[in-house]
């Protein structure tokens, strides 16, 4: 028989644990661009930390960190350009602070307020999807949409390991292939869905691979490493905007707090799992790199996690001084014009100003 | 009878014990884990599939523990996909299998639709009752804690609207147990409906497996001046309005529907004759819903017997809010049917 066909996995790191890059691989960044990576990845730890804090207090409903997944998330949303759209699941803190959303608006979000996830005019950033993988077609759709106005921009979407088990996901992928559209699939292989194990979602030595199926590149990159997870990003995203089409970033990391507030992980998996994982994540090792770059002394960092508390402090104060919405609000947004029921019901619930 | 009756909350079930000894208490998700266990034990066709149904916490303690008792070949955990697991639970009961298969929300049941709807509700008949569809369904309707408009929907009447479906939303423990043995052994597909406010709700139940006839509504408190026709979580509301309600001088009968397709419509007819008065709570919205239908019958078998226009008490008509304060003011409660029944009696 003749082969007709294979395909290579490929895995990308640039930064290992011991803080040691490979100068070959290393984007092109200054001294200012790495310390504003690392200045966002602080400010998105103390934004998470506090958030479960405010969890446990009971001043917010339940709350998905993203402890562990900072490389990931920050490292690809750093990667994209302005007006880029972005589709995020219920767990893209990171990547919306990342792109400067307001930490007052997700933390209003999180309080169970959904004014809190009207972006900013200026953000192409779509509601963060409870459901899982759904928002894999949108973006191949919104995609879709800037290739046919030839308007240069890409979507980025993310989603889980959980998610890659879904038809959408099979469907968003195979379509994205044909159209050829300009959009970036970002993978967070956080290796559990809940409760349910990484191998519990396909028997695939990789998720990277399901795109050779599709007709389309994929790749595995190291999701603790945030210049790996830059790179590929940026590469997936000039690619795109050349008219090559979309890509698949499978970002291999790790869920190191429970799902969300709602869950205790320690009830299905391992703690020694999780705390060789710890040894892992993405701030140890990006700190050992500024260090060795010589961009990391203490009076810096001590200032930087200062003033991430200060903003991140004066956030919650804006989110826990808003307004609660007016009752009207549950009526107004659902039709672009009322209902007649609606209209009754305005007037019956005594809602109507 | 014990069975038959419907208990506020714990405290009150537990006062009731202290009168009639012989009752044993369970929740409704004791009643549930019951039904199942006695199924998986007495019945190797018997199996439950679903996300998460092995997890630790066990579908809010309703599967909690099967797993380890009949095993992770009869208790599945599954991949996150949902119409893709519904096919392959209609498939296994094609097969001769009766699988028990948990989507956790109802919210997520739109995206099972078309093996339901296509499929699962129609093989019986495009086959000419050559295949069976053994099928449960079970999933949950949330409410509170902003589950918000993706994960609190009350969707019972998009499946009430397709022959050869049948559509159960039990409220007490009992009935739970009861009904879910029955849409077990069924033969058509059945969607079991649970609120997530029911699972703490205790009663009698029996030890014993045993079957509470799907198409049955039952009268949890008979009265002469309205009838309330309760649905799922509504019933317990449509219990503390009658209450109210009483104290008024307003004698009510609450139905408890148990079942939306098909309807006990008999049961209705008989009540609004007697009372001539009609109002219908449901969890969920109001056009096209339960109540739509149960009115019509009324119109069409007893028009004249109404003394007045009929009414119902649903959600308004939009998605659910998620932020708290607007939560409270979105969902209906027994005051709602108080003033609804009070319309009635044009007071
Ligand atoms: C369509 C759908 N099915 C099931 C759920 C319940 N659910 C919420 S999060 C989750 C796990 C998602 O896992 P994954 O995609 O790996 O994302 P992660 O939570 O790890 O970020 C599940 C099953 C849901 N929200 N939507
Ligand atoms: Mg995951």
């Amino acid at each position: 028989m003749d082969i007709i066909g294979s395909f290579d996995v490929k895995f990308l790191q640039i930064i290992n644990e011991a803080g040691v890059c490979d100068a070959a691989l290393l984007p092109s960044m200054e001294a200012p661009d790495l310390k504003k990576i690392f200045e966002t990845m602080i400010l998105v730890r103390t934004f998470n930390q506090r958030a479960l804090s405010l969890q446990r207090e009971g001043r917010i409903g339940t709350y998905a960190s993203v402890l562990g997944q900072e490389a990931s998330q920050i490292g690809s949303a750093l990667a994209l350009e302005k007006d880029d759209w972005i589709f995020p699941s219920f767990r893209e803190s990171a990547v919306l602070i990342s792109r400067g959303y307001p930490m007052w608006m997700l933390y209003r979000y999180w309080m169970g307020d959904e004014r809190g996830m009207k972006a900013p005019d200026d953000m192409n950033i779509f509601p963060m999807s409870v459901p899982v993988g759904t928002q894999l077609p949108h973006a191949v759709g919104a995609a879709f949409a800037m290739k046919y106005r030839n308007d240069r921009r890409v979507a980025a979407v993310y989603f889980g390991d959980g998610g890659s088990s879904r038809g959408d996901f099979h469907e968003a992928l195979n379509l994205a292939g044909v159209f050829k559209s300009p959009v970036i699939f970002l993978l967070q292989n956080n290796q559990w869905a809940i409760s349910v194990p990484r191998a519990r979602q396909t028997a695939a030595a990789t998720l990277a691979q399901r795109a050779f199926g599709y007709g389309i590149p994929g790749i595995q990159v190291d999701g603790n490493d945030i210049l790996a997870v830059y790179r590929a990003t940026k590469e997936a995203a000039d690619r795109a905007r050349g008219g090559e089409g979309p890509t698949l970033i499978e970002c291999y990391t790790y869920r190191l707090d429970d799902h969300t507030t709602a869950d205790d992980a320690s009830r299905y998996r391992r703690k020694e799992e999780v705390e060789e994982w710890r040894e892992k994540e993405p701030l140890l090792r990006f700190r050992l790199f500024l260090e060795k770059k010589g961009l990391r002394t203490k009076e810096y960092e001590e200032e930087v996690a200062k003033k991430a508390l200060e903003a991140v402090d004066k956030e919650i104060e804006k989110a826990e001084k808003f307004p609660p919405p007016d009752p009207a609000d549950i009526i107004r947004y659902t039709n672009f014009e009322l209902t007649a029921r609606q209209k009754t019901e305005l007037k019956e619930f005594g809602w109507e100003k | 009878m014990p069975w038959t009756k419907v208990y506020g909350n714990k405290a009150e079930f537990e006062k009731h014990l202290a009168g009639e000894p012989g009752l044993r208490g369970l929740t409704y998700r004791e009643a549930l884990l019951e039904a199942a266990s006695q199924m998986l034990a007495s019945d190797p066709s018997v199996f439950v599939i679903g996300e998460g149904v092995d997890d630790s916490g066990g579908v809010f303690g309703t599967t909690k523990g099967l797993h380890q008792r009949f095993g992770k070949d009869r208790v599945m955990d599954s991949p996150l996909a949902e119409n893709a697991v519904t096919g392959i639970a209609v498939g296994a009961a094609v097969a001769g299998m009766r699988p028990i298969l948990v989507h956790m929300r109802v919210d997520f049941m739109p995206l099972t639709m078309d093996q339901i709807i296509n499929h699962a509700a129609k093989w019986r008949y495009m086959f000419g009752g050559k295949l069976n569809v053994p099928l449960v369904i079970r999933s949950i309707v949330g409410r509170g804690w902003g589950s918000a408009a993706q994960h609190s929907q009350n969707l019972q009447a998009l499946f009430a609207h397709i022959p050869g479906l049948k559509v159960v939303m039990p409220s007490t423990p009992f009935d739970a147990k009861g009904l879910l043995k029955a849409s077990v052994y069924d033969g058509n597909p059945v969607i079991f409906i649970e609120h997530r406010w029911l699972y703490e709700h205790m009663g009698h139940v029996p030890e014993e497996s045993y079957t509470v006839p799907i198409g049955k509504g039952i009268v949890r408190r008979p009265g002469k001046d309205a009838t309330v026709v309760g649905i799922s979580h509504m019933v317990y509301e449509s219990m503390k309005a009658a209450e109210e309600l009483m104290g008024e001088g307003i004698d009510c009968e609450v139905i408890d529907l148990r079942t939306i397709r098909p309807m006990d419509t008999g049961l209705i007819i008989e009540s609004v004759k007697k009372t001539g008065r009609l109002v219908v709570a449901d969890t969920g919205w109001k056009d096209c819903g339960p109540g739509s239908e149960i009115i019509t019958r009324v119109v069409e078998e007893a028009f004249g017997f109404l003394k007045a226009p009929a009414r119902r008490v649903n959600l308004p008509d939009v998605p659910t809010p998620a932020s708290p304060a607007l939560e409270k003011a979105y969902y209906p409660g027994a005051a709602d049917i108080v003033s609804a029944v009070k319309k009635t009696l044009g007071k």
